[in-house]
């Protein structure tokens, strides 16, 4: 009999295709519906990027050729590492508005600490200002993580006042300019390369497989995600909920000021009312149309990857058929409403 | 009223439901039973308009009739009350009465009206609640009866009660039967799905058995015996269900004479817990005794740290625990069966292994990394001694029966290897097999030198499977029975007792006035 309880328990989608005989042929037709909506909800996001690669292959001028693909490329590692960080605070039921504004601040800490004294700087080496830079995305995320888990305001008030005040604290920083930054190594960051791959590339491809192998592999990982399935639970099976969150959130500060500094190395200068603008929303965007589910207990790392580049790639894609920038937000729209539908419906049905 | 022929439903390649009738009749109150994964709740879904069948027909009241979703179903008079309550906690009482038909007046919500209406409707089943007050305020047991008042309030020709009793305390259980009698009276036509046969044999004057999706027997309650319908349930003959048929806690030796496992002293905590203090030496089981809002859950989740206490210690194998936290509790060697499952035990969308492996994560971790191995191993082992029936470690513990989610919670906290362990309602919603078996399960632990506090409301089994009980009432101890004192009678006698005594010191006080 457990045969049959566990398959009525089981529901629709993950019975075999080949069920019992003597069934009627129609039955038969309308598996493959289900297969359907299900490889949807797994697999969306790549159908959706294959398509577009191959429209761009097909329609796009210059699509093929190398200057365009590494132009996308390079455009792509601070949303991507943001997004990283932000799949993971998803991933325990949370989110982070701060991203942006951490950016924002991580570039203005760099950029006082390298300017020289006739800009207003500190005049310090650069590698401290970087690293000085990281630690305050760190301070901002711990920040963070305190806010959420110790005095338990929820995730998306908490990391609000830093939206909001995050650009104030950097502009108070810089003194309220942007800051041009002359520095030889920023142009490393910047044109540097390694096997033809441009290193920002290789810092994001690295840190994509550290915060994979962490999330997957790691008892922080294990038990972020079950924090994201069942908080309560988490914390009857005695799981260290609190210290969990302050290092996810501390983690998603920390991947926002590495990507505030590429973003500032691209730019040659500090600029703490446009660095990350925005970003927050692209990342939450990318991480959804990834299928990581905003109710948590879930992280996908490849999918938010191919998040990213689908929805940059649809930016490029749009530019370069000269579509006016408010048809492009309105796709954007639509395809993030795509992307949740397509998660509502498996569940329901299931 | 309403009848159904041939009712199939398949899911993918499975056949939930193959070939079932029933037939629904006014004023009369028929029984579903039959194990999980039997086929209630998609024959139930059948009629709601919840699913839609693959074969078979729906008659409602001599018609075919076809439901493409639960409101037409609603609309045709047939009301669904689900084991868990399915309202809005925010809204008041009233607001949940009239959910979905608000009484408007010049197009506004006339909250007067639906006060005085819910008020005189609670009223009339017996139900004292304020109904301004939100829901959510309320315990399991009230909500549940407001749900049934909703229900019946829709001049509903068909009742459905999926479970209706599971979260329900025996005196609210009562009640809840006494409100389905007024249905009968009525002319409603009322389906009764429950675990419980106490409760089918008491309130229902037919009974149908599913097993494995089929229609195994249909007729007469007074025509039946218990071990007939549990034989037709599990499928087995009669004669084996000889020492089935009473709870398997009983014929263990008591413990010797030894240090305590697990001292808790003087718990305090303000309009909750009033100076509870519980002792269980190794071997011991302790049961805790009381009605619903009585103390017991909160005393063991005190005991576990999840509960901040005002005073009150609390030490295990001779070690004073000073912090109050599940995870401190837990290295101390205490684990904790919550009572409610769903939200305080599973995490739904993770595995079996992933979920039985969540609290020893630090057991089969090297430097941080988890060993797929080592935890493949344990969940292994676990899943075979405790016979969890699954199609493998990796599904998902969503999918599983009541009981087999149970047993997983369980194993959770056996691989920690406590020496002692805190149930809260270990059987409750679970098949009547899975529910021997988790007995038997308890007793062997106990056996085996650890100490347990069992929580149940079925006082059957905190009688036959404690060595001493311990009594609550209003979260404070009534006092404590041993051995063969235990019964039934005693444990009722004293919380009876001790309500008497409240209603004298009322009326001394109100003389003295």
């Amino acid at each position: 009999m457990s045969s049959v309880s566990t398959a009525a328990t089981n529901e629709s989608a993950d019975v075999p295709p080949d069920g019992p005989s003597g069934e009627r042929p129609d039955q038969r037709r309308l598996r493959p519906g289900q297969g359907w909506a299900r490889f949807l909800r797994e697999h969306g996001v790549y159908v959706a990027l294959g398509l577009l690669v191959l429209y761009n292959v097909l329609f796009t001028a210059h699509f093929n050729n190398v200057a365009t693909i590494q132009l996308l490329f390079a455009q792509l590692p601070p949303v991507l590492l943001v997004s990283l960080g932000m799949a993971m605070v998803i991933g325990t039921g949370g989110i982070d508005l701060s991203v942006g504004a951490t950016m924002a601040i991580a570039s203005a800490v760099m950029a006082k600490l390298v300017a020289p004294a006739s800009a207003n700087g500190l005049a310090q080496p650069i590698f401290l200002a970087i690293t000085l830079g990281i630690g305050a995305g760190l301070v901002v995320g711990v920040f963070n993580g305190v806010v959420v888990a110790v005095a338990k305001v929820q995730p998306i008030v908490a990391t609000l006042s830093l939206l909001v005040a995050g650009r104030g604290i950097a502009l108070v920083i810089t003194g309220g300019a942007l800051v041009e930054l002359f520095v030889p190594f920023l142009k490393v960051i910047r044109q540097g390369q390694l096997f033809g791959i441009p290193y920002v590339m290789w810092v994001a491809a690295i840190l994509t497989v550290a915060v994979a192998v962490v999330v997957r592999r790691t008892t922080f990982g294990y038990r972020l995600v079950a924090i994201g399935g069942n908080l309560r639970a988490s914390v009857l099976a005695g799981i260290p909920v609190r210290r969990t969150l302050i290092t996810v959130y501390a983690i998603s500060g920390v991947l926002a000021a590495i990507a505030g500094e590429i973003a500032t190395a691209r730019l040659r200068a500090s600029d703490p009312s446009y660095i990350g603008l925005l970003v927050e929303l692209a990342a939450i965007t990318a991480v959804v149309v990834g299928g990581t589910p905003l109710s948590g207990g879930r992280v996908r790392i490849v999918g938010t990857v191919a998040g990213v580049v689908l929805m940059q790639m649809l930016a490029t894609t749009l530019v370069a058929h000269n579509i006016p920038n408010s048809v492009s937000q309105i796709v954007e729209g639509v395809i993030i409403v795509a992307a949740v539908y397509i998660q509502r419906v498996a569940r329901s049905s299931a | 009223m309403l009848s159904v022929r041939g009712a199939t439903k398949r899911f993918g390649g499975a056949t939930a439901l193959s070939g079932v009738d029933i037939d629904l009749f006014p004023g009369e109150v028929h029984a579903l039973v039959g194990e999980n994964g039997a086929g209630k709740s998609t024959l139930i879904k059948l009629m709601t308009g919840v699913y839609q069948s693959d074969a078979g027909e729906v008659r409602h009241r001599g018609e075919v009739v076809h439901f493409p979703s639960p409101r037409e179903a609603q609309l045709a008079g047939i009301q669904t009350i689900y084991q868990e309550v399915h309202l809005a906690p925010q809204l008041s009482i009233a607001r949940n009465v009239f959910l979905g038909r608000e009484r408007t007046r010049f197009g506004a919500l006339d909250l007067r009206r639906m006060n005085r209406e819910a008020a005189e409707l609670l009223d009339r089943y017996g139900i004292v609640a304020d109904v301004r007050r939100p829901l959510g305020e309320l315990g399991l047991g009230i909500q549940q009866m407001v749900a049934v008042a909703r229900a019946v309030s829709t001049d509903a020709s068909v009742v459905i009660m999926d479970e209706p009793t599971s979260s329900l305390e025996p005196r609210e259980v009562d009640k809840l039967l006494e409100v389905v009698g007024l249905l009968r009276q009525q002319g409603v036509a009322v389906v009764y799905v429950s675990h419980k046969l106490d409760e089918v044999f008491r309130a229902c004057d037919k009974i149908t058995v599913l097993r494995d999706g089929r229609l195994v027997w249909t007729g007469a309650t007074r025509e039946t015996t218990r071990r007939q319908l549990i034989s037709r349930m599990l499928g087995r003959e009669a004669s084996d269900l000889e020492s089935g048929l009473r709870t398997q806690l009983g014929n263990r030796r008591p413990p010797a004479d030894q240090p305590p496992v697990l001292t808790a002293a003087h718990l305090q905590r303000r309009f909750v817990l009033e100076d509870i203090s519980v002792v269980v030496r190794p071997g011991e089981v302790v049961g805790l005794a009381g009605l619903l809002g009585s103390g017991r859950s909160e005393t063991v989740k005190a005991i576990f740290g999840a509960l901040p206490l005002d005073s009150g210690t609390v030490t295990v194998a001779g070690h004073p625990l000073t912090r109050a936290t599940p995870a401190s509790r837990i290295r101390a060697g205490v684990g904790m069966l919550p009572e409610d499952r769903k939200a305080e035990g599973l995490i739904p969308e993770l595995s079996i292994r992933d979920n039985i492996g969540l609290a020893a994560l630090p057991h089969f971790s090297v430097a941080g990394f988890v060993s797929r191995r080592k935890q493949g191993e344990i969940v292994e082992v676990f899943m075979k001694r405790l016979r969890i029936k699954a199609s493998g470690p990796d599904q998902k513990v969503a999918e599983l029966s009541g009981g087999n989610q149970q047993k997983v919670l369980l194993a959770r906290m056996l691989c920690l290897n406590p020496k002692v362990l805190l149930l809260d309602e270990p059987t409750r919603g679970i098949d009547v097999g899975a529910k021997a078996e988790v007995q038997t399960l308890i007793s062997e632990l106990a056996e085996k030198g650890l100490g347990v506090v069992l929580i149940s409301s079925e006082l059957e089994e905190v009688v036959e499977g404690s060595d001493s009980v311990l009594v609550l009432r209003d979260g404070a101890c009534l006092g404590s029975l041993f051995g063969d004192d235990i019964s039934e009678d005693a444990i009722m006698n004293m919380i009876a007792g001790a309500a008497e005594q409240e209603m004298v010191a009322d009326e001394t006080q109100a003389v003295a006035q």
